[in-house]
């Protein structure tokens, strides 16, 4: 099998820069999504379609991000 | 990648293609995310987990000696195979690995430039498979501790200025706004960075399509930042994999000779009781 319609897009959320990397692999569709810098993984998800797989990755992304503290420098 | 100082020490994912199932090449994937393999990897690949196979799982530390030489045997590789690692996160733990190869002495690894992101969005061959080597005998070399910094050595070079300092985590771990990446969970007690560091984030170093940078372009990014290999450098970040990354960047694309890698990194620094603290952003850091 090949990967197909690789696609990555920046968006932000919960106040945090992300990208997210979608692609299919046979019938299954990938999402991969990171925090941009540094470019940390933060989920890999799957999906019947791109907008499942995606939405399940923004929806972990965001769990995630919003735990993060900013400190006072 | 010719203009690079070692281009041997880098194969395109074409050249991985056409000899990823050569008899003498073992092709190794390593990932940040270690079940990422199990979704589709490059034919003939297998997989060593960061976590488990590449670290000591009880006292924090690099693969023993012998650890390395049962991993290498187990994964079918001599000391004369020609090894090829890739991962995600435009190779961060594929990077660490190499390291570890090269302290142990193995004369030919190398990375293939771009990783999984750049084979995934080819569209190339992926397959399910899981190979199973057959077992290979494998001696290692003595470890070659010149090219990684303990915690002694940082501190020296911290205090003299004595060596290029370079924190390749982003510029809101290096000023101290973050303790962790976004996301990520926090593992010091203290943000800031190493007195004298200087920020150049690893991700400076790479194309969008995740392979590296030309000669030139490194040359100027760790230049106009005083990196240009006229005295040592060290490289860390938070757990020493992202530093992995730089370090070989330095070291190989760029042809630095003395480059070490602090493994300890800022999890070991932000966690010393009295260890100096700078904080706030270098000039670099304020621009990225």
């Amino acid at each position: 099998m090949k990967t197909e319609e690789f696609q990555e897009r920046k968006l932000e959320v919960a106040g945090w820069p992300v990208n997210l990397a979608s692609y299919r692999l046979g019938t299954e569709w990938h999402c991969e999504a990171d925090n941009v810098s540094p470019g940390a993984r933060l989920c890999r998800t799957t999906g019947a379609t791109r907008q499942e797989a995606e939405e399940k990755a923004l929806k972990r992304a965001k769990e995630l991000l919003s735990r993060t503290r900013r400190h006072t420098v | 990648m010719a203009d690079y100082a070692h281009p041997e020490a880098l194969v395109s994912t074409g050249w991985v293609a056409e000899h990823g199932n050569d008899d003498n090449v073992r092709v190794v994937e390593v990932d940040v995310d270690t079940k990422a393999y199990d979704e589709g990897h490059v034919p003939g690949a297998i997989a060593w987990a960061w976590n488990t196979q590449l670290c000591d799982t009880v006292r924090r530390d690099i693969l023993s000696s012998r650890q390395l030489e049962e991993l290498m045997a187990a994964s079918g590789v001599t000391p004369d195979t020609t090894l090829i690692i890739y991962g995600d996160n435009n190779n961060w733990f594929a990077a660490w690995a190499l390291w570890q190869a090269r302290i142990y002495g193995h004369k030919d690894v190398r990375l293939m430039n771009g990783g999984r992101k750049k084979w995934l969005a080819e569209g190339r061959e992926m397959v399910t498979d899981t190979p199973r080597p057959a077992r290979a005998s494998y001696t290692a070399m003595d470890a070659d501790n010149s090219l990684r910094a303990f915690l002694p050595q940082v501190q020296a070079a911290s205090a003299a200025r004595s060596s290029g300092l370079v924190d390749v985590r982003s510029p809101a771990e290096f000023s101290g706004e973050l303790l962790a990446p976004p996301g990520l969970p926090e593992t010091c007690q203290r943000g800031g960075h190493v007195p004298g560091a200087r920020s150049i984030p690893w991700g400076k170093a790479c194309n969008e399509d995740g392979t590296f940078k030309s000669a030139d372009e490194l040359k100027a990014l760790y230049a106009g930042e005083g990196i240009d290999g006229s005295k040592p450098v060290i490289a860390y970040c938070r757990i020493g994999e992202r530093s992995s990354h730089t370090w070989f960047v330095l070291k190989y694309l760029l042809g630095f000779d003395n480059v070490t890698n602090y493994d300890g990194s800022w999890t070991e620094w932000g966690n010393l009781v009295g260890a100096p603290v700078e904080r706030g952003a270098n000039a670099s850091a304020a621009k990225s």
